[in-house]
């Protein structure tokens, strides 16, 4: 069936929105912002901060346009002196007990009681009363609850209520006696529960692992896609001074709405370790000599070259498409065992959205292993380390006993983050990037290819691991051109020549084809 | 009547005729005083007969609103196949009103013969009477005659032998005014916090349990079997020239008066003629005031509002306010006014449901400022800010509490200015605030 | 909020109480609904709703004992603190407070030795709240001492009223 459309004009702006589209939401599409705090497209309305009110032509009173679905013809105006004067007025009164202790708060600079006060509030405040006094509580093991600055949206209530499914949080109180409670014998500990600290409009609900880090405006984002699982969630990385402080949702309504579990946002301490391998390092009888990257990637296309006998190659579940695909593509011709480490947990589901939770198989890039043909059993491959002529080791800590069966092997080439003293057969150390500091592809486990860009540099001489396998390849015959940008690496693989990366966007694309290979 | 007193010429008793009479409490008491009759007849009648005779009547919600009350039934889906309700709004709290009181408490049948009249019409099984906590004594009473009306198969799976089906449940409330707003009313009867409900959807859509509802006034459902017996029409002749005001009201009547009690009027009597003639007029050496007629959440009228206004819906709303519930507050010149709408203010302030951001802040900070005019600390300025507070706490929420917070607040400044002034300029002497 | 007491917490939904929840099971067509007439259960049989109480009524419905902290908040005549043995609510909004309401009050706290609004007087006998509108306005001031309405009250009349709650 089809979907009726109907004309509305907001502020003027005329545009054509789906019958029972809210007012919020069709405006969003006229390229205005109603300002609003309890409304959040994931969750139920309430209608209760009183922000999105608009005036409507024809209708008497000002109506919330979160709830309000637009009819056909209608002429809506946010910035009327009406609906203008109408939202000063709720942002006097979210003021009147508000702390104003921006100086100090974590929300400073991201806080929408801060913006839209900037934009159409008050200069000065007609208060005078004393204020309300709550203390700070400590809601869970990484959220603070501080309730002076709460402005009762009531979000964290709806999605601990709807979405996660577990209501260990209410408004307790009535007018403005009124606080986000909880019972003391529950904790703010689902599996998803930080998404409140998102969610809040404010800095009421803070959390405590970023507690004090970071000014706002001190951070760069940068839209990535969290490696904690096959779930693909996508998020933004903040970094100050390329350091990474915090991971945050990045809203995709296919993959993960606007939410991540606790164990991905959690998951960053590995991005800023600070012993790393920043230069190539070349086995020399018992010592290592670093040396220049020329004299790297010839070395590893002069053990490719040699190696006569099975190539055994194990990644890790974080490598890029790019990276898996232009490894296998250095070892092609030989007989090739490959595997990727898949870290295995509890699955943990979102609650009441269905196709979301943390999934069991921790290894972002598992699917896109499959479709490279690449995702071999891992023991199997192990077990194949010890016999083989060459084992390459694409940026993966192995457990001890799996450290010691490949040290069996021929060789190894260590693509590394991080230097492995266990890999006792290791000849060369080739530094490369992680995930976060380089561009790639992921595949989540519903096919879906999405982009990750670079958070931070690599550190010293790191290069992308794609950079490293396609520049050694290419030195192994002549006539071979490596690839020049991500995007060309990415193209290059078979499976994925149909989708450059502008076709990505930031919310990816579904792989359409089923065929596995390697690079053309 | 004019209970505790005896019936005053100038009222037109009615609901009122057994206040008093505690005889009529008992089901056979009822009976014997005519009632059930009325059920009996609207088992044998279709539901849109009885809409249509209480459609004729001209009866309107005697809760505060005045909507036409065969009209919201007819609101009601037919053959949808889901069950439907009604709910019996007996959580009387609006401050000046205790009229429901008296009819629970003396007349609990009429109450019940009138809810389970209003499910046939509605074509619901079951009504919910949501009582408000503190009536303890009101809340026995029905409870025992629902009981009785059980026992005497009034009520239960077969009513009166006709094969329907009436329940009767009554449900305690707990402290909480907004319980009242009928969509809070719903919220706290499926066991959630009294907030009231956005509308769209309305109650006759999806109301409690998400099922179509009707929700009634105690007062309004207790005159319908006197509409059944006595016919639609005879009802609608009930009135003093305006055909849009039918029937009797309760008007219950506190404050400074000689007589406060419960009174039955024929809609359209003088307001003067109620306050000086049935209620005895002012207490001996005192003047009047003013007079909040409709419930604390209305307009304040001075004496001159008072003395042209007929009290109806129309009368009372053409002097400046609203018939509202029927509670009527009267205040003599010994009145502290200023004083008095801080305390409506704080009413209203610590009944907030915390919902909206107008509702709960402003009504936490209109009562602030009044608190501190009370206490000499006001400010010249104090009383533009009230009035722009009012302004942005009125029409912009999901109910009328801010509303309502804001109006005796607005109509205070307005009608009684000198009286703040005084408080501002240091004139009067600083009350104490508070127990 | 800490808990206000360290001793086991006995069910209140036994016996009697029991059969009284469940007579209610089919007035209602969820079992949320039960949740104010079942914390009206606790506090008659307790005289307030404990923690303990709290989770027995949310384990029984199904609802998690945050949501019922949300709910029983919301109500003033839940006491979630222990209070005296009789409870005074005296009505101080304006219709009564114009008729000498706060007189009545003050006179409450003074002879039950209370105190304070909302304290419980030293003996245990009583506690006193001001409350907003009990609904009985023609009447001031009225109070209600546990169940019983009482009208028309004076401030003289206090102590001799005060001496049949013992």
């Amino acid at each position: 069936m089809a979907v009726e459309m109907l004309s509305v004009t907001i502020d003027g702006v005329p545009v054509q929105v789906a019958r029972g589209t809210p007012m919020i939401e069709a405006a969003k599409m006229a390229g205005i912002l109603v300002p609003h705090y309890c409304y959040h497209p994931s969750l139920p309305s309430p209608a209760v901060c009183r922000m999105c009110l608009v005036q409507v032509e024809k209708m008497p009173k000002l109506v919330p346009a979160c709830v309000t679905p637009v009819a056909d013809g209608q002429v809506i105006h946010v910035h009327s002196p009406e609906a203008i004067k109408a939202r000063a007025g709720v942002l006097e009164f979210l003021l009147i007990n508000h702390p104003l202790d921006c100086p100090i708060c974590d929300q400073a600079g991201e806080c929408e009681l801060q913006d839209f006060v900037f934009q159409g509030g008050r200069a000065n405040s007609r208060y005078t009363e004393p204020k309300r006094y709550n203390p700070v509580e400590d809601f869970g093991p990484d959220i603070l609850y501080v309730a002076n600055r709460c402005i009762l949206c009531t979000r964290c209530v709806r999605f601990m209520e709807s979405v996660a499914e577990e209501p260990v949080l209410n408004v307790s109180e009535r007018g403005d006696r009124a606080y986000i409670g909880i019972d003391e014998s529950q904790r703010l500990d689902h599996p998803w529960a930080g998404n409140v600290v998102d969610l809040c409009p404010v800095g009421s609900l803070i959390s405590k692992d970023f507690l004090h880090k970071a000014r706002a405006w001190e951070l760069d984002g940068t839209p990535s896609v969290c490696t904690g699982c096959t779930q693909g969630c996508n998020i933004t990385i903040d970094t100050r001074d390329d350091v990474v402080v915090r991971l945050r949702p990045r809203p995709n309504l296919e993959v993960n709405r606007h939410f991540i579990c606790d164990t991905g946002r959690a998951d960053y301490r590995w991005m800023n370790r600070s012993d790393r391998v920043e230069v190539p390092l070349l086995r020399e009888g018992d010592s290592w000599r670093a040396v220049d990257w020329d004299t790297a990637l010839d070395a590893v296309a002069a053990v490719v070259a040699r190696t006569d006998g099975p190539v055994v190659l194990l990644t890790d579940g974080r490598a890029s498409c790019e990276s898996l695909g232009w490894t296998a593509k250095l070892l092609e011709g030989r007989p090739l065992t490959s595997a990727m480490q898949v870290p295995l947990g509890e699955e943990a589901p979102i609650g009441a959205i269905p196709n979301l939770a943390l999934r069991r198989e921790r290894a972002a890039n598992l699917e896109g292993a499959r479709i490279l043909g690449l995702a071999g059993d891992w023991s199997t491959a192990i077990a194949a380390s010890a016999e083989a002529a060459l084992v390459v080791v694409l940026d993966v800590v192995l457990t001890d006993t799996d450290a010691a069966v490949v040290s069996r092997a021929g060789a190894v080439v260590h693509f590394a983050t991080v230097a492995d003293p266990r890999l006792t057969s290791t000849i060369l150390v080739v530094p490369v990037a992680t995930i976060v500091e380089a561009q790639g592809v992921l595949v989540n486990r519903d096919r879906r290819a999405q982009r990750v860009l670079p958070a931070k540099p690599g550190p010293g001489m790191a290069r992308p691991g794609w950079w490293v396998a396609a520049e050694a390849w290419a030195r192994g015959e002549a006539g071979r051109l490596a690839p020049v940008t991500a995007d060309e690496a990415f193209r290059r693989l078979a499976p994925f020549a149909s989708m450059a990366y502008p076709e990505l966007g930031f919310t990816g694309r579904e792989v359409a084809t089923a065929t596995a290979g390697i690079p053309s | 009547m004019g209970y505790p007193h005896p019936i005053h010429p100038k009222e037109t008793p009615l609901l009122s005729t057994h206040f008093g009479d505690a005889g009529a409490r008992s089901y056979e008491g009822w009976v014997a005083r005519g009632g059930y009759v009325a059920l009996k007849q609207a088992l044998g009648m279709t539901p849109e007969q009885v809409v249509d005779e209480v459609k004729a009547s001209g009866l309107r919600g005697r809760g505060g609103a005045g909507f036409p009350t065969g009209l919201k039934w007819s609101f009601m889906p037919k053959d949808d196949g889901k069950p439907h309700f009604l709910c019996c709004n007996a959580d009387e709290s609006e401050p000046g009103t205790f009229k429901d009181r008296e009819i629970i408490r003396w007349t609990p049948h009429a109450l019940i013969e009138g809810c389970v009249i209003a499910a046939l019409a509605i074509r619901a099984e079951v009504t919910y009477i949501y009582i408000r906590g503190e009536y303890t004594e009101p809340y026995r009473i029905l409870q025992t005659a629902v009981d009785e009306a059980y026992a005497a198969g009034a009520l239960g799976a077969n009513a009166f032998g006709s094969g329907k089906r009436l329940d009767v449940i009554i449900h305690r409330g707990a402290g909480a005014y907004i319980c009242g707003e009928e969509t809070a009313l719903m919220n706290s009867l499926e066991g959630r916090r009294g907030n009231p409900r956005i509308k769209p959807p309305f109650p006759a859509v999806a109301g409690l349990f998400g099922f179509p509802t009707t929700i009634n006034n105690v007062e309004t459902l207790a005159a319908v079997p006197h509409i059944l017996n006595r016919g639609g029409a005879w009802y609608a002749g009930l009135m003093l020239g305006n055909p849009k005001s039918t029937g009797t009201k309760l008007i219950s009547v506190c404050g400074h008066i000689q007589r406060p009690g419960t009174y039955e009027i024929t809609l359209g009597l003088p307001m003067k003629e109620l306050i000086y003639d049935a209620c005895g007029g002012m207490l001996p050496g005192r003047t009047l005031k003013a007079v909040i007629p409709g419930g604390s959440s209305v307009p304040i009228m001075t004496p001159e509002e008072v003395d042209g206004c007929v009290t109806d819906y129309e009368g009372i709303a053409a002097a400046g306010s609203l018939l509202g519930s029927g509670g009527m507050i009267v205040m003599d010149d010994s009145t502290d006014i200023v004083y008095q709408i801080m305390r409506l203010a704080r009413f209203y302030a610590h009944e907030s449901c915390a919902q909206c951001t107008n509702c709960r802040e402003g009504t936490g900070w209109t009562t602030r400022i009044l608190e501190r005019i009370v206490r000499g600390e006001g400010k010249a300025a104090d009383l533009d800010l009230l009035l722009d507070l009012a302004d942005n706490m009125t029409g912009k929420t999901i109910c009328v509490l801010s509303d309502s917070c804001a109006t005796p607040v607005v109509s205070g400044i307005q009608k009684f200015r000198a009286d703040f002034e005084a408080y501002l300029s240091g004139a009067r002497a600083p009350a104490l605030v508070g127990v | 909020m800490s808990s206000h007491t360290t001793e086991p917490y006995l069910p209140v939904f036994v016996g009697d109480n029991l059969a009284k929840l469940e007579a209610l099971f089919p007035k209602y067509p969820t079992r949320m609904a039960l949740l104010l007439p079942a914390l009206w259960i606790v506090q008659e049989a307790r005289g307030w709703v404990s923690e303990g109480g709290i989770h027995e009524v949310a384990d029984r419905l199904g609802l998690t004992p945050a949501y019922v902290r949300g709910v029983i908040t919301f109500y003033t005549m839940y006491h979630t603190h222990p209070v005296g043995r009789h409870f005074i609510q005296v009505c101080t909004t304006s219709p009564c407070n114009i008729c000498g309401a706060e007189a009545v009050a003050q006179a409450l706290l003074e002879h039950t030795g209370c105190g304070e609004l909302g304290a419980t007087s030293p003996d245990g006998r009583f506690t006193v709240m001001e409350v907003e509108c009990l609904g009985a306005c023609g009447f001031a001031t009225p109070l209600l001492i546990g169940d019983d309405f009482i009208e028309g009250v004076t401030a003289a009349a206090v102590p001799a009223l005060l001496a049949r709650y013992p």
